[in-house]
């Protein structure tokens, strides 16, 4: 479970950016969290994968809280957490499979499982063809499905997509929708945070709604509403 | 993970970041072959320095001129308890009887000096001493030995010491400044080259530190991100050495006569062929020292949790 308790995060010591936000979330669930710009969603998931951490209050991932986690454990958490971005943030002298395979590498997998896993994965995402292109030579949908087959390649406990779908077409974001909705069926907890009222809308799931740094609705099985 | 296993995966990374950034890795190579060539030079103009210094001061010494009187024994008396000084790298003895024969050789050409010398009825010189100390600096020490020496037995007649005292001094001088000055020069040279191939690559690893935010991103421990980025700074040590290695080969056979004709004795490419092991490694060192420090450092920069 992870648990956010009485969160605030100020920048430099600015305005807040999250204000005293205190949420739980449970495995298996699919978030969509929703705001406009500036609202505070990206601030909140940094705090889960630990890039940076809480002005105030907690944040628990398991019954671990995440500020008292040693650096050794931190890469642990990372390596348990997936992570897509708006920007898909790839690795640009790494080939799609060495972007993907770089990711177990790291788990410390043997070369027998990355020679199996990594095939797999991109069939998943239906990149099998373009295994051995640079992400440069992919359209920013392609680049997107690697990102999202990094992400889940090591069968991480949960799954951050920040505005995944910001910079795709429809059909495009239709796919990573689709993909992300089969990744949270097979059991991974999915945190989504977009504009997208039409992506809302298609998962019909719960939807946190931040607004100046605070939850202002969180609906069970919302739509987006702002 | 096992440790071969890590080795093997960040050798890699390594070496395929080096190719794949190649234009990159051809200029972090060729800044650090410039750094390299200034230290080799350095190298090597010091050793021309220091062998052209040491042959001055061998040229160099005192002389002590017995009177006619003196017996070999007691001059040869002399002559031990000079070699017993720590500062006496070597005395000369010359005989009396080998005195005039070099006397008469070097006058050969001059029948006057030839006429006066068979007029008179004896051997007018008396034999010699030349010392060498194995520091200009120690002639003083030694011809003060001298004074007491003469003193005590009556046989000395002269100590050229007094006469060549400016010109040793100064000498002496000439030598401690040039050493200084040389270290000196070496030292603001090589740092300067060092920072400019340490900025260099810093800003070749500056180029990928979105690329190492993605690894620490993924979970990557620090030193599985910092592993390739140093393989390839030993990488572009270890070639840029070897390059200037192979660039000085020529240059060394060209500078060979001039250097031998410029310093006397000292010829760079006989250097060259003869200290190959030391400057080799030494300068092959030198970058892979220098790749895998900056590189390291560099990283450092964009590491946080």
């Amino acid at each position: 479970m992870i648990y956010f308790d009485r969160v605030t995060k100020k920048y430099n010591g600015g305005l807040p950016a999250v204000e005293d936000v205190t949420l739980s979330i449970d495995p298996g669930e699919f978030v969509s969290i929703v705001g406009h710009s500036g609202a505070g969603k990206t601030t909140l998931l940094k705090m889960l994968f630990a890039e940076i951490f809480p002005t105030e209050g907690s944040v628990f991932f398991g019954s671990r809280e995440i500020g008292d986690l040693s650096e050794k454990e931190l890469l642990g958490l990372r390596r348990n957490i997936g992570t897509i971005f708006q920007d898909f943030r790839l690795l640009p002298t790494k080939t799609v499979y060495e972007n993907i395979a770089f990711a177990m590498e790291v788990a410390g997998k043997p070369d027998e499982d990355i020679q199996a896993d990594v095939p797999h994965v991109l069939d998943l995402v239906g990149l099998s063809e373009k295994m051995w292109n640079f992400p440069k030579e992919l359209s920013g949908g392609e680049q997107q499905r690697v990102a999202i087959a990094r992400a889940i390649v090591n069968q991480p406990d949960v799954l951050i997509a920040d505005e995944p779908t910001g910079n795709l077409d429809p059909v495009n974001t239709h796919d990573v929708v689709e993909i992300l909705k089969k990744v949270n069926s097979l059991g991974t907890t999915v945190l989504l945070t977009t504009h997208n009222k039409l992506v809302v809308d298609s998962v019909g799931r719960r939807v946190i709604t931040l607004e100046q740094g605070r939850v202002i609705r969180d609906d069970k099985e919302g739509k987006y509403i702002l | 993970m096992s440790f071969w296993l890590t080795t093997k995966r960040v050798a890699r990374y390594g070496l395929i970041g080096f190719i794949r950034n190649g234009f990159v890795s051809l200029a972090a190579i060729f800044i650090m072959m410039i750094t390299l060539f200034v230290i080799a030079v350095l190298m090597i103009s010091g050793a021309a320095l220091q062998a052209t210094l040491q042959e001055l001061v061998g040229k160099v010494d005192v002389n002590v001129y017995f009177t006619t009187e003196a017996s070999e024994e007691q001059a040869l008396a002399i002559k031990a308890d000079l070699e017993r000084l720590p500062e006496v790298a070597g005395v000369e003895y010359t005989s009396r009887e080998q005195a005039l024969a070099e006397f008469r050789e070097r006058h050969a050409n001059e029948q006057t000096t030839i006429q006066a010398l068979d007029q008179l009825a004896g051997n007018p010189l008396g034999a010699s001493l030349a010392i060498r100390a194995k520091d200009t600096s120690q002639y003083a020490a030694i011809a003060e030995f001298l004074d007491v020496r003469g003193a005590e037995t009556g046989v000395i007649s002269k100590v050229n010491f007094y006469q060549n005292k400016t010109a040793i001094d100064r000498l002496s001088s000439i030598i401690e400044t040039s050493r200084k000055v040389s270290i000196v020069a070496a030292l603001f040279l090589a740092g300067a080259s060092v920072l400019i191939a340490f900025n260099t690559i810093r800003l070749a690893i500056y180029t990928s530190r979105d690329e190492i935010g993605v690894m620490n991103l993924v979970g990557a421990a620090h030193w599985y991100v910092r592993g390739p980025f140093v393989v390839a700074g030993i990488l572009y040590g270890l070639i840029s050495g070897v390059v200037v290695m192979l660039t000085l080969y020529p240059v060394a056979i060209w500078l060979g006569p001039p250097s031998q004709a410029f310093f006397g004795s000292f010829n760079v490419f006989d250097y060259y062929v003869e200290n190959f092991p030391f400057l080799f490694f030494t300068i092959v060192g030198t970058g892979v020292l220098l790749g895998a420090l900056s590189s390291f450092l560099a990283v450092r920069r964009y590491l946080h949790q």
